[in-house]
């Protein structure tokens, strides 16, 4: 039976991990109707950079955050307002296929700097850390990126709800023309919501290389966890995206315990259920 | 008194609509303008124009003694100029005080304080005050329209663009909107009306300009212009001669 419940809470922290690759994922389509088939590959990018950045000054991979956070937003802030803020408009499919063509480019250009060697990010005595409670282990890093990701959910609903800023995302998601009419510059407020939406990236990208080996190609199985956490949470609500990254995780745990073949699998199979018994998510924003 | 606001040679055309044709008429700093025109004349295209959501193909907008015709929308509600919409188009998801704390920091460049005191005077002068924490897409079509004017002013606009926002009010909603303009008027902010309540419409402006075709047929005092047969003919469907 402990077992079992181990399994769950294993779960449920590792969602805090898909939670934080879903944030940005949804952030960025919220704001801007954008789908970012590169996002997962973005993610691998941090990783990459708060590799460099770690065994270039010698420094733990969390205070690396410090310098891949702000380099992800201002890498966000130029590639919106440089490439794609040219492919939004009526139609959909330029935004998709250009974000597919950096997906490509970017998994090419990780393997010509960093080869195809999986690396993983040297966090010393808190990746084997954990806690006991009541006959169950717990981890301390995994309950770390658990914290992370509640503090982060929190406070982008913070910046949402309570900021200038995030004010400037909510109206030009309503309505782009009239946003702009009412003096917003939409390239500009498009262009921080993507280096909002990087930043986070970069703590996904820390904490998936601190807690696993990480190569140039796994960037497209993230951004399928990210999908699924977003979409099982329901689109526009960003709590509701953490209980998706939780339900998938859990259902990964869970599936793996069953059979160590099948954690990934049963993952997959939540989400089409969901997706069968309610196509909007579990918690879809409330439609005004 | 300088004009404020000054079109010249204006273009647009989608295809073989026309929608401004070599459009040209100036508006004085504190002047309120009304501008007439059967339906599809021109006259909403001509806003759009003026606020910058639609390119012209040819001619020169001056604000402020400023050449904007190549400024974006964002910039020109920054440099003072506002509309409101003949369809009201808030920010649905937004509460009616958010909607115009929009305007009041972004379009007035207002912060804080000092912005929240703005948007509550604005929310109080267009009667949505009891409204403000309500979200814009569960408002009345009266509310809109009023929430269409706060968020103008709440960017405190030098030039008010108002597109008929009398229609479809009753005469006492009517009324009262006349007299928030009429405020707002004798305030100092330069008003341009699309307007066919053309009573409202009288009771505010100076000056009327009619538009058929995106041409501009007439402009001159109210009266003037409302006994003119060719105004008669074209705007009201009146043959002068029956």
């Amino acid at each position: 039976m402990i077992e079992w419940v181990n399994a769950v809470v294993q779960g449920v922290l590792l969602g805090g991990l898909y939670a934080l690759f879903a944030a940005g994922l949804s952030l960025i389509f919220g704001v801007m109707r954008l789908v970012n088939i590169a996002h997962g590959d973005l993610i691998i990018l941090a990783a990459y950079l708060g590799l460099s950045t770690t065994v270039m000054l010698g420094i733990h991979p969390f205070v690396a955050l410090l310098i891949v956070m702000p380099a992800m937003a201002g890498i966000g802030y130029i590639l919106q307002r440089g490439l794609l803020n040219q492919t939004l408009g009526p139609d959909i499919l330029p935004p998709l296929l250009v974000t597919f063509g950096l997906s490509v480019i970017l998994q090419n250009a990780l393997l010509e700097g960093y080869t195809a060697d999986p690396q993983k990010l040297n966090a010393g005595a808190i990746e084997t850390a954990s806690l006991s409670a009541g006959g169950l282990t717990i981890g301390v890093l995994p309950l770390l990126t658990f914290a992370m990701a509640i503090a982060v959910i929190a406070t982008l609903q913070w910046v949402f709800y309570a900021t200038a800023l995030g004010r400037g995302f909510r109206a030009v998601s309503d309505n782009q023309d009239i946003a702009q009419l009412m003096g917003l510059n939409k390239a500009h407020v498009f262009g921080l919501a993507m280096a909002l939406a990087l930043a986070v990236t970069a703590i996904a990208g820390i904490l998936l290389g601190v807690r696993t080996s990480f190569d140039p190609a796994i960037g497209g199985g993230r951004l399928i966890f990210g999908f699924e956490a977003v979409i099982i949470g329901g689109l526009g609500n960003i709590w509701g995206t953490l209980a998706g990254g939780v339900i998938l995780g859990v259902a990964q745990t869970v599936g793996a315990k069953i059979d160590p073949g099948w954690q990934v699998l049963a993952g997959h199979v939540a989400f089409l259920i969901v997706l069968a018994v309610r196509p909007n998510g579990l918690f879809p924003r409330v439609e005004h | 008194m300088p004009a404020l606001l000054s079109i010249s040679g204006l273009h647009k055309s989608f295809g073989a609509v026309v929608v401004a044709d070599g459009t040209s008429f100036e508006v004085a700093e504190g002047e309120a303008v009304g501008i007439l025109g059967p339906n599809g004349a021109g006259k909403t295209s001509l806003f759009n124009l003026i606020t910058g959501a639609l390119p012209p193909d040819a001619g020169t907008i001056t604000f402020g003694g400023q050449d904007i015709s190549a400024t974006g929308a964002a910039q020109r509600c920054k440099m003072g100029i506002a509309r409101s919409f003949q369809v009201p188009q808030p920010f649905g998801g937004m509460t009616v005080f958010e909607n115009a704390l929009v305007g009041a920091m972004e379009g007035a460049g207002l912060r804080g304080a000092e912005a929240e005191a703005h948007v509550l005077s604005v929310l109080d002068d267009t009667g949505l005050l009891l409204k403000a924490n309500v979200r814009a897409g569960t408002l009345t079509l009266l509310e809109r329209k009023r929430l269409e004017m706060a968020r103008a002013l709440a960017a405190r606009p030098r030039l008010l663009l108002l597109d008929e926002i009398a229609g479809g009010l009753t005469e006492a909603e009517c009324t009262a909107l006349i007299e928030t303009i009429q405020r707002v008027h004798a305030g100092g902010t330069t008003i341009i009306w699309i307007e066919h309540v053309v009573h409202a419409l009288l009771a505010v402006v100076e000056r009327l300009i009619v538009i058929d075709f995106g041409k501009k047929i007439a402009e001159g005092p109210p009266k003037t212009i409302m006994d003119s047969a060719q105004v008669k003919e074209i705007y009201l469907g009146v043959d002068p001669d029956v």
